[in-house]
């Protein structure tokens, strides 16, 4: 999937993948999708709730040899 | 900046001792609504702590000047750095170490009082309240010797206590096997040297030896012989099995609790199960002293905590009052626990894979397994 930027919070426990994403989405246009990549195990419903809550989309998962990848699309 | 850390065990004396304590929950609104710290002079209030990240002006107005406030998360990342913020607010809060997880983990040994006065030694009941999950295991102890019964996998808690009592722990049982949390009878038993007991019928599928828990097995703790005696009583499971000690206590596993009975579902057989569960509660039971004292291996609400902490009564106490014994006809209760039951727990056929040996998860994979309130009961 095509993504704007990457985002490495690998080995980044709570509430760090959530404030980095946070970070990195506001420097994206609407529309654009920023690809996280996390170990956190707790990060797929936090970022899910935190997508929905802020407007965003949260298009994609999938888990890769321990590392949680997510799609998130700016609202 | 430092914050306050409250341990599980602060939390549980506050939550025994009725005090009050509001509670900032951090997590997610799911999570919240799924299972959260209750107390019964305890207030709550949810904000992700994804909506704090930056700042908590908007909530300062919300929380209380004259209470104690517990910033809690999964794990304590979060909530340490939303409590940091309400420091540099001026406001004062602890937060819960290690978070739910934490929480979910911590056993409150609790004294029943003691077993057959009349022996040299005053033998002793212990129950193990896990206060986050509602999971209740003993050690009966006596002479030092020790017996465990539906011990969680926070092996060393009853390792470490054992030791401090001076007790050697001789027999583990799991009255059966579990669907809601991972055992860790197996585990103390290979460590100790003890025998580790299940009920056959519910361990056809488990891939290491074990001793036969039956009916009319009977063991001894101690030199005074504190009587310890195995009571088929099937519904929960198959092979569910009850404990009378000392003819004093009834350890009823997960078929009767205080206010609620079993539920017949978590292996997929509540048809089969239901005309079992109600020859336990409505004849087996009922053939016993109705002075002895019930020990459940759960509790669901906090409600059914004593002052103590400890959760127990009387059988007379509870064939009076509670609603799953007083149901007449067979109908009824047969519907009752078929029907409308409530969520399964959280990964329940893994739980019962990982007590069975054919899955060894690891710690945290053991830890996300177990999320969660628990479920094993109908009302």
């Amino acid at each position: 999937m095509k993504s704007e930027m990457v985002l490495d919070a690998k080995g980044l426990a709570c509430p760090m993948p959530i404030v980095k994403t946070k970070k990195a989405i506001a420097g994206l246009e609407s529309g654009q999708v920023l690809e996280i990549h996390a170990t956190d195990k707790g990060a797929k419903n936090d970022l899910q709730a935190w997508a929905t809550s802020g407007g965003h989309e949260l298009i994609k998962h999938e888990e890769e040899a321990n590392v949680l990848k997510f799609w998130i699309q700016k609202g | 900046m430092s914050v306050n850390a409250m341990s599980a065990k602060e939390v549980t004396r506050k939550l025994i001792n009725r005090e009050p304590l509001f509670i900032l929950d951090v997590r997610n609104a799911d999570a919240f609504q799924d299972w959260k710290i209750e107390g019964e002079n305890f207030e709550h209030l949810n904000v992700p702590y994804f909506d704090l990240i930056d700042g908590v002006d908007e909530i300062l107005g919300d929380l209380p000047t004259d209470q104690d406030i517990l910033v809690v998360c999964a794990k304590e990342g979060s909530s340490i750095f939303v409590a940091e913020m309400l420091e540099e607010a001026g406001r004062s809060v602890s937060y819960l170490a290690n978070g739910m997880k934490g929480w979910s983990e911590h056993l409150e040994p609790i004294s029943l009082g003691t077993l057959n006065e009349t022996g040299a030694d005053r033998g002793e009941v212990v129950q193990f309240v896990r206060i986050g999950k509602g999971c209740l295991s003993y050690m009966i102890i006596s002479e030092g010797e020790a017996v465990l019964v539906d011990a969680t996998r926070m092996t060393d808690t009853y390792l470490d206590y054992a030791n401090e009592r001076g007790v050697k722990i001789t027999h583990v049982f799991d009255t059966h096997l579990h669907a809601d949390h991972i055992s860790g009878g197996r585990e103390i038993a290979e460590k100790t040297g003890a025998t580790y007991w299940l009920p056959p019928k519910d361990a056809t599928e488990v891939t290491f030896d074990y001793a036969a828990l039956e009916d009319g097995v009977n063991v001894k703790v101690g030199d005074t012989q504190i009587d310890v005696h195995a009571l088929y009583s099937p519904g929960h499971t198959i092979g569910s099995t009850s404990f009378v000690v000392d003819g004093r206590y009834l350890l009823t596993g997960d078929i009767l609790f205080i206010d609620s009975i079993g539920r017949p579902d978590l292996a997929g057989l509540a048809e089969d199960w239901v005309g079992d569960l109600r020859n336990s509660l409505y004849k087996t039971y009922r053939e016993l002293s109705d002075e002895l004292i019930v020990l459940p291996a759960h509790f669901m609400i906090i409600e059914e905590l004593n002052a103590d902490g400890s959760v127990a009564e009387k059988l007379n106490v509870l064939l009076a009052n509670n609603h799953g014994l007083n149901i007449e006809d067979e109908e009824v209760f047969r519907k009752m626990v078929t029907e409308n039951l409530p969520p399964q727990p959280n990964a329940y056929q893994d739980i019962r894979e990982t007590n069975m040996g054919k899955m060894t998860p690891d710690l945290e994979t053991q830890r996300e397994m177990e999320v969660g309130p628990n479920r094993c009961a109908v009302r």
